[in-house]
């Protein structure tokens, strides 16, 4: 085997395994990754569902604080109008001591209280401002706290320039409509809004209808954009709570959260990152798939490392049979050889017998009296002539077995089946001889070469020449060899005229061991060499059988052109046209 | 010691004709056949009592060892016959053996053994003739009622 074969045939098989490994990791992952994606797709809408019940929640719980603080605000208010006569109310001195009650209980939410008349003047001032006698009559809000009880104002700068808003309520006393008003300081409000802080980018806060911020944004927001303007505009219907997903400012997506304020007047927004909301799905989601690349990986590195040795177990377990392949070839060659053997023995048994009997024979005219006379003389020499010619009978017999008995070269060649022909019957000559079998030949002069292995060849011929003899009962018959072309085939036929294959074992003398010869007289492992070796050789063989009639085989190989310019072109693969 | 008369049978002509020479050279009667069907022939032209012993090769084509073998022993039971056989061969000269040979030798073989074996052939082969001899003696003398 030269070293380019054994490169092709082991690296075949490694690189077919470690693709066929690969396409089964690949085809058990495929199913991981497909359970992987839809259990996380499912986990994230839960979570996501589960996220935005917390909003809902939490939205609503910071409403309802809200609007129970502005209520609480109001309430306060109202029962210090109700409880105290109007020379009180009227008193700034009692104004301010409620105030720094107020200011007290509340942690300074209230900022001033005054008592306004129904021309708008504030008769009555408590707080840090000089606003005594401030005419409000043309404010925003007196128009609106003349018209109901009372009322909440939205946040505005008014006369004092810093954000604020009013809650007033409404006091009938002799017959004049009082107001008693008080300004709520924004930063209080605006912290328990502010405050509403989840994840790093979620924050809270309030808008009136109007599209005015009650408070400070913790991030920039645009109301003219959507969801916020359709909101405003009335085109997104608002539940108690509302979430809707879109994009912030900068496009990312987000949620929005809304819930309506004092009486659906003001509405508390929220707005968070989706990303950042639903961070602990994205976490998980990076394990999972982080999880899957290590096991993917892993299995992949497994397979590769599993293939590559599987493909070396193949490797030498193909070189094993062909090793074995080789070894039951070689075995069936021995066994040709055997047979041929016995006949060879005595072959070389008669030429050393008759030498014996040559030089004693020369010992025994020594022993004569007078050994040189002329006639003693004369035998000696025809003796010794006859040893010669022995000898080299000797010689031709060891020289033609050696030629067979040489290794056998798997190595194809080109092949010209005529002298094979005449090598094997060369060989064959002494059984036949024995066997009372005639061989003839008829060999079709200029037949065109074979590609094959010569010794190979030899072998196949031998073994039907050997079992052709065999078929040859007493008294004896003819095995006929013809070689000859039949269109792109050259044909090789062994016939005999023996005692033929039975219909029923015709079938099976081709497979391996079976052989109808006493046991350890026949192998059964001829025939299915022959078949090996012209199966090898893109030939066929065949076989026709008539009992008592004889029996042919063909050979048929496939006829090998000679390249036209064998010297000038060494690599001989081109085949003329 | 007696004179055998003998008779070589082999394909291998010079073979013959050699060992032949040399019985000759030694006193012994000794004649050719080169094949089954010369041997059988011979014994028939010149007849049982002229010739003691066989030397016969197993191997020969046409007529081989045995069939030679089986053939004398029906036409010339007093007939020994020493089987001469090549190596791979001596599983026929054991067959021989058990079909009446005398003996066997293995060629190439030495010519003193050769000799020792026939003597000891034609010796019984001699002693078997004068049994027969003196039983036909008693039987003619029981019916003539001496």
């Amino acid at each position: 085997m030269t070293s380019s074969e054994s490169t092709a045939s082991r690296s075949y098989p490694e690189g077919r395994v470690r693709s066929a490994v690969t396409g089964l990791t690949l085809i058990v992952l495929a199913p991981l990754v497909i359970a992987g994606a839809i259990n996380l797709h499912h986990f994230q809408r839960v979570y996501r569902s589960k996220v935005e019940n917390e909003l809902r929640g939490m939205i609503e719980r910071h409403s309802l604080i809200v609007d129970s603080f502005i209520d609480d605000r109001l309430s306060d208010v109202r029962v210090i109008a109700r409880e105290h006569p109007l020379d009180r109310l009227s008193d700034p001195l009692f104004l301010r001591r409620v105030l720094s009650l107020l200011r007290e209980e509340y942690h300074g939410a209230f900022v001033d209280l005054g008592l306004v008349n129904a021309e708008g003047i504030q008769i009555a001032y408590a707080g840090p401002f000089n606003l005594e006698m401030a005419d409000y009559s043309s404010a925003a809000w007196f128009e609106e706290a003349m018209a109901s009880e009372s009322t909440v104002s939205d946040v505005f700068a008014g006369l004092r320039g810093s954000p604020h808003f009013i809650i007033t309520t409404q006091r009938l006393i002799g017959g004049e409509l009082y107001l008693l008003k008080a300004t709520i300081d924004f930063e209080a409000f605006n912290a328990l809004v502010e405050n509403i802080r989840i994840g790093h980018t979620g924050f809270a806060f309030i808008i009136s209808r109007d599209g005015e911020f009650q408070t400070n944004p913790h991030f920039e927001v645009a109301l003219n954009r959507s969801p916020y303007i359709d909101v405003l505009e009335g085109e997104t219907r608002l539940d108690r709570i509302t979430v809707i997903d879109g994009e912030d400012l900068l496009g990312r997506k987000s949620i929005f959260t809304f819930a309506p304020l004092k009486q659906g007047r003001w509405l508390l927004c929220y707005q968070q990152e989706l990303a950042d909301a639903t961070e602990e799905v994205r976490q998980m989601s990076r394990l999972a798939i982080a999880t899957l690349l290590v096991v993917s990986i892993g299995a992949l590195a497994i397979s590769l490392v599993m293939s590559k040795k599987l493909a070396v177990r193949l490797a030498a377990a193909d070189h094993e049979r062909t090793v074995m392949t080789h070894q039951v070839i070689e075995t069936g060659r021995l066994a040709s050889i055997g047979e041929l053997a016995a006949g060879i023995a005595h072959e070389i048994n008669n030429p050393v017998a008759i030498m014996v009997q040559e030089a004693g024979w020369i010992d025994d005219l020594l022993q004569d009296p007078n050994p040189a006379s002329e006639e003693n003389l004369a035998e000696i020499e025809r003796a010794v002539g006859q040893i010669r010619t022995q000898g080299d009978r000797c010689k031709d017999i060891t020289y033609k077995l050696l030629s067979f008995a040489r290794k056998t070269d798997p190595s194809v060649r080109q092949v010209v089946l005529n002298d094979i022909v005449e090598e094997v019957i060369g060989l064959t000559s002494q059984k036949t001889r024995y066997a009372n079998v005639h061989i003839a030949t008829e060999l079709e002069t200029g037949l065109a070469p074979i590609q094959a292995s010569p010794t190979e060849i030899q072998q196949v011929l031998l073994n039907l020449v050997n079992n052709a003899i065999d078929a040859i009962e007493r008294p004896g018959g003819t095995v006929t060899v013809t070689t000859r072309s039949e269109g792109d085939a050259v044909v090789l036929e062994v016939q005999d005229t023996g005692k033929g294959i039975p219909e029923a074992n015709l079938a099976r003398i081709f497979d391996p061991f079976f052989t109808t010869k006493p046991v350890g007289q026949g192998t059964g492992l001829g025939l299915s060499i022959c078949y090996g070796i012209v199966e090898k050789a893109a030939g066929s063989i065949s076989v026709e059988s008539e009992i008592e009639q004889g029996t042919t085989f063909t050979v048929s190989f496939p006829r090998h052109n000679p390249p036209g310019s064998c010297s000038t072109d060494p690599s001989g693969e081109r085949e003329n046209p | 010691m007696i004179e055998p008369s003998i008779l070589v049978v082999d394909d291998e002509v010079q073979f013959v004709e050699t060992l032949v020479k040399r019985l000759v050279k030694r006193g012994v009667k000794a004649s050719s056949a080169f094949s089954g069907q010369e041997a059988l022939d011979a014994l028939a032209a010149s007849g049982a009592t002229r010739t003691d012993v066989v030397v016969l090769d197993v191997k020969m084509p046409g007529m081989d060892g045995l069939e030679t073998l089986a053939a004398i022993k029906e036409k010339h039971p007093l007939i020994e016959v020493i089987m001469l056989t090549g190596h791979a061969t001596v599983e026929s000269a054991i067959e021989g053996m058990k079909r009446g040979a005398f003996d066997y030798l293995m060629k190439p073989c030495d010519f003193d053994i050769l000799m020792a074996k026939l003597n000891q052939a034609a010796v019984k082969k001699r002693e078997h003739e004068a049994k027969i001899l003196e039983a036909r003696a008693t039987l003619i003398s029981l019916r003539r009622g001496d």
